[in-house]
């Protein structure tokens, strides 16, 4: 038995179990905190694959951010979990069977004679290229569409996760677009006209203060014809 | 004894059976349900991982990736759709969310 070997049946056992107790813990923290206990053991799995970046990523952005939002909203909702719990006993039987029936289809199919499919032990290590190299090599240039995709995924995401759970506050105060857009020029300014009228004072103050052209001092002068009165409703 | 591809694929369907089973058996929690589909997506994604390593394409490992990325999108939408869910029925049992039957 090498090495490797006893890594593999170390870690598969540990991932078994932690993907048992993520499925029955009672504790829904305990099933996250299990959740991240497999996830941690995959990554060490895929690491004896020789996919270090993914390995590496899955912990990061994995463990890192997924698993932690988890327990974040497990521990904000406050929910009795005992009462989400019923029929866990009934349906025992049949997620069992169903569980045990699949894997043996499925270990029938893999170890069979006639698939050839694991026959031989697995290729050692790859060349002496890194795989996070090569990795972004071919993401670059033979899946640079699908990685573009990829991002534009995560803006969705980002935007839906956002919208769906803001809500605004029913004390702030905000702009309502839509009638600030539809307003014309005659719901603020109404335009009347009025009678030229001329009073003594202001023709005797007229030309000492503004003797010049009637065009352009309208407010000031108001003995020129056509007056304009701007008032804000 | 070295480890073959059988020995992977074998544990990955161990995995994938145990996360239906988990569907099975927490029906009526949805944050479990989420959980189990994430252990459902890690053993199609050590499936991949480990056929990539045995025919040396890297490729798998391309196609590992997106689906890293697109679960990480499903799991934070879903825990938002899970938020304004407990926020305005106060409770995530799957048997109260009927009201889209009529």
């Amino acid at each position: 038995m090498t090495f490797q070997s006893i890594i593999f049946y170390a870690f598969s056992a540990v991932l078994i179990f932690s993907a048992l107790r993520v499925i029955t813990a009672k504790n829904p923290v305990h099933a996250v905190l299990f959740l991240v206990m497999s996830f941690y053991t995959a990554s060490a799995l895929w690491m004896l694959l020789y996919a270090e970046f993914l390995a590496i990523m899955l912990i990061v952005v994995y463990v890192g951010a997924v698993m932690v939002l988890f327990l974040f909203v497990v521990m904000m909702l406050d929910i009795n979990f005992e009462k989400l719990r019923e029929g866990f006993w009934k349906y025992l039987p049949v997620a069992a069977s169903v569980a045990i029936l699949m894997v043996a289809e499925m270990v029938l199919l893999i170890t069979s004679k006639n698939f050839h499919m694991g026959d031989g032990a697995m290729p050692g290590a790859p060349a002496a290229i890194s795989n996070s190299k090569e990795l972004g090599r071919i993401l670059y240039t033979d899946y640079l569409l699908p990685f573009e995709l990829a991002s534009v995924i995560l803006v969705v995401a980002i935007v839906a996760a956002i919208a769906l759970t803001m809500r605004p506050r029913k004390e702030a105060r905000s702009q309502v677009v839509g009638d600030q857009v539809r307003v014309k020029a005659a719901d603020r300014l109404k335009i009347i006209k009025m009678d030229p009228t001329v009073e003594a004072a202001s023709v005797a103050a007229a030309p000492e203060s503004a003797p010049t052209p009637p065009a352009s001092s309208v407010a000031q002068s108001p003995q020129t014809p056509a007056p304009v009165a701007a008032k804000a409703s | 004894m070295m480890i073959t591809l059988s020995d992977y694929l074998v544990l990955s369907a161990v995995l994938f059976a145990i996360s239906v089973a988990g569907i099975f058996l927490n029906r009526k929690n949805i944050i479990v349900l989420l959980m189990s589909i994430e252990l459902m997506l890690l053993a199609v994604n050590m499936n991949f991982i480990a056929f990539s390593h045995h025919w040396g394409n890297l490729a798998g490992q391309v196609m590992v990736f997106f689906i890293l990325t697109v679960a990480a999108a499903e799991s934070a939408i879903g825990l938002a759709i899970l938020v304004i869910l407990f926020r305005n029925l106060r409770s995530i049992n799957v048997d109260d969310i009927g009201t889209l039957k009529g």
